[in-house]
């Protein structure tokens, strides 16, 4: 499949009964049956268009550019941090985010810095797509004093207060009531800033995502909440989990309207993104974004588990199409990949023996920062 | 403070946290309260009156019933720089909070090296009366104190509440913050101006030589009057209130009961793995090597709270009971004593329904 095919190109906007928020009307098609996990959706007008491709990825060369060494850096990284981690020097749990780069990539690209974003604990991808310090990422998953949480946190909390990427949490859906409070904040001081919280869709489980989104709705605050719905929570399917017609339709009934991307393409991603944020900074309250995408390692650690019983590697293979790494490559010519590719090696190589040879920390430490 | 200042007032413990809620929120634009009813007529037992129409709906306001959202959604502000205060209308209701203090406010500074501060303060009524029964009633402080990058307090009189609210406020951490029900009609002597009453301050209510005891919110009122009656047959009774309870301060607590070597704790809570066990633990383990002391413990009965007046006044310790242990405690066992009376103006005179 040819990565601009817009027949894969879909995105599903929805009609909610509280106001209609809509894209222009040349995106619409036509209405389509609701597809997994969105049955029985009769409340609802899923309402489905092909973006019209060509006109969205008409990005310039630089910013394709910068598409490309984002996704791939975080690839690299991540293949990197699989690669060593037999050797024992990350001492802790890592859920590498490999599969579902475009989502953290494709979001990050249309904030400002000013942006805020919150994630979980899956959130090596998102802390660099948004600018987070990959020397501080790699010495904070060696443990080391200059970690970006001084080896207090680990893979699973990065931080960059500089780059507004705020402490991830490692229970599902608590942080999302932080980036809800966290933009009641900026529209109580009048900032221009909006606040982006990444989750999964095991997330939509919890009571507090419910009630998070409420709240945000009730008070119209500038946030676009983004799932990255990869269908697993651990092992446990979404088919297992979740009932009635979807994700769309728990926003939807909390008056909150936006966008699905069935097939985790970054230029959809990017542009949905984009616009949903217009409409946030607009004053027009809270959007969703919600992104098919596919995990490629296993929940926790360095492997691949695509012969495990629990999921079907053929259905999750049709995200390999859309690989955001073979997108962009194929609209770069050779001579830029070739520069990046080698600027991303020199990079990681440098983060990685900076992290090794870094000081652990010292004793002092253990009690410091107990309170602020 | 100076009890001669001009502007020493008497006023209730709910008027003093108003004051201090108001005072705060002039002084400081971050300073925001929410919470079930805080902008009703009854303003949380006077306590947030009116704010709303002060400060504006946006500065005071209602919310879902969401215990669990609304207090990640306040630990949220507080990272982006507001100083939120969180009104629970019951304790008990804090146990839907629990996710969010333990695992995100209590952990946010450590956790991220110092990056961030939670000023925070979530303030939740505990107490008896008027048939609160087991689930709008308990005290949890314990369960809070357990836990560090928590700081709990649980003032006594007016005048440490109006001074603790301060304090909680301007402070850079989440706080735990105590109201007993039965305090709320309770006058004290208040500056009108502002001032902060430092944690980690206990106070020492009334000076003795026989024995110790540390008493927890509402019970050091009853402490009080159990020291009356203990005067009665000759014990001299030094009262404590810890008034903060994490940080505590245990050099006033040390001191006295190395006086006295008598130490009676009066928890408004359970007794297993308490305040009241910390507390003894602490001092015994403190004290061992230097001079032998006798303990008790007092508290809550190991039962959910019953609703119904003459179980409920079991339940409880009161100044009678106080005064009796603290009797035997002095006495060493020998020989018991219940001195007479009656329940408390403040429990009997109480009227429901809320």
């Amino acid at each position: 499949m040819s990565p601009i095919d817009g027949a894969h190109m879909e995105l599903c906007r929805l009609r909610c009964p509280f106001g209609y928020v809509g894209l222009p009307a040349r995106h619409f098609a036509a209405f389509a049956a609701p597809g997994i996990g969105e049955s029985g959706g009769d409340i609802l007008k899923l309402v489905r268009w092909n973006l019209m491709i060509e006109e969205h990825v008409n990005l310039s060369s630089e910013r394709l550019a910068a598409l490309y060494k984002s996704v791939l850096r975080i690839r690299r990284v991540e293949e990197e941090v699989a690669r060593i981690y037999s050797s024992d020097l990350v001492k802790s749990p890592i859920h590498l985010s490999i599969g579902q780069e475009a989502v953290s990539v494709g979001v990050c690209d249309i904030l400002t810095p000013e942006d805020v974003v919150y994630g979980t604990y899956r959130g090596h991808a998102l802390y660099l797509a948004k600018g987070g310090d990959l020397k501080a990422m790699i010495a904070e998953l060696f443990g080391r004093e200059t970690g970006c949480a001084g080896g207090k946190a680990g893979s699973m909390h990065l931080v960059d207060p500089a780059a507004n990427v705020m402490g991830m949490s490692a229970i599902v859906a608590t942080h999302i009531p932080l980036a809800v409070g966290h933009a009641f904040a900026a529209k109580s001081q009048g900032l221009t800033a909006i606040v982006v919280c990444f989750f999964g869709e095991g997330a939509a489980d919890e009571g507090a995502f419910h009630e998070a989104i409420n709240f945000a709705a009730l008070k119209r605050l500038p946030m676009l909440f983004v799932c990255e719905n990869n269908r697993l929570a651990i092992h446990s399917s979404v088919e297992s989990r979740m009932s009635g017609p979807g994700l769309a339709a728990r926003f939807s009934s909390y008056g909150v309207s936006g966008c699905k991307i069935n097939d985790g393409n970054i230029f959809s991603i990017r542009s949905a993104a984009e616009e949903l944020a217009g409409e946030i900074r607009d004053g027009q309250g809270p959007r969703y974004l919600e992104c098919k995408t596919s995990r490629w390692r296993e929940h926790v650690g360095p492997k691949e588990d695509w012969d495990a019983s629990y999921r079907d590697a053929v259905e999750e293979s049709e995200h390999f199409s859309t690989d955001p790494v073979g997108v962009l490559a194929e609209r770069l010519d050779e001579d830029t990949r070739t520069a990046l590719d080698g600027e991303i090696a020199a990079e990681i190589e440098k983060a990685f023996s900076l992290a090794e040879a870094a000081p652990y920390p010292t004793a002092d430490a253990l009690n410091r920062h107990v309170y602020g | 403070m100076s009890t001669d200042s001009p502007a020493l007032r008497e006023i209730t413990y709910s008027q003093a946290l108003f004051e201090a809620t108001r005072q705060e929120m002039a002084c400081d634009d971050s300073v925001f309260v929410f919470g079930q009813g805080v902008d009703d007529h009854k303003g949380h037992y006077g306590t947030t009156m009116n704010l709303h129409q002060e400060f504006g709906a946006e500065r005071c306001f209602d919310t879902p019933l969401a215990e669990d959202a609304m207090t990640g959604m306040a630990v949220g502000a507080a990272l982006a720089g507001m100083r939120p205060i969180h009104v629970h209308q019951r304790m008990d209701f804090l146990l839907l909070c629990m996710n969010q203090l333990i695992n995100m406010a209590a952990k946010f500074s450590y956790m991220f090296n110092g990056a961030y501060r939670v000023p925070l303060v979530v303030r939740a009524s505990i107490g008896r009366s008027w048939g609160q029964g087991p689930q709008h009633s308990q005290a949890l402080h314990s369960m809070f104190m357990h836990v560090p990058g928590l700081k709990v307090v649980a003032p006594t009189t007016a005048h440490d509440a109006k001074g603790c609210l301060a304090a909680a406020i301007r402070d850079n951490n989440p706080v735990v913050f105590i109201e007993h029900r039965m305090l709320y009609g309770l006058s004290g002597h208040v500056s009108e101006e502002s001032y902060e009453t430092p944690f980690g301050q206990a106070r020492l209510l009334t000076e003795g030589g026989d024995i110790t005891i540390v008493a927890i919110s509402h019970m050091a009122i009853e402490a009080l009057r159990a020291r009356h009656h203990l005067q009665s047959v000759g014990i001299s009774a030094e009262v404590i209130d810890p008034v903060s309870l994490s940080p505590i301060d245990w050099d006033t607590i040390l001191a006295s009961v190395e006086k006295t070597k008598r130490l009676l704790v009066v928890d408004n809570g359970w007794l297993s793995c308490g305040a009241s066990a910390e507390i003894v633990a602490e001092t015994v383990e403190q004290l061992q090597g230097k001079c032998t002391i006798t303990v008790g413990r007092m508290g809550f009965a190991p039962s959910p709270c019953p609703t119904t007046r003459p179980l409920e006044r079991l339940f409880y310790p009161n100044d009678r009971t106080i005064a009796a242990r603290a009797y035997q405690l002095v006495n060493e066992g020998d020989g018991s004593w219940l001195p007479e009376g009656s329940d408390s103006a403040e429990i009997t005179e109480f009227r429901g329904p809320f």
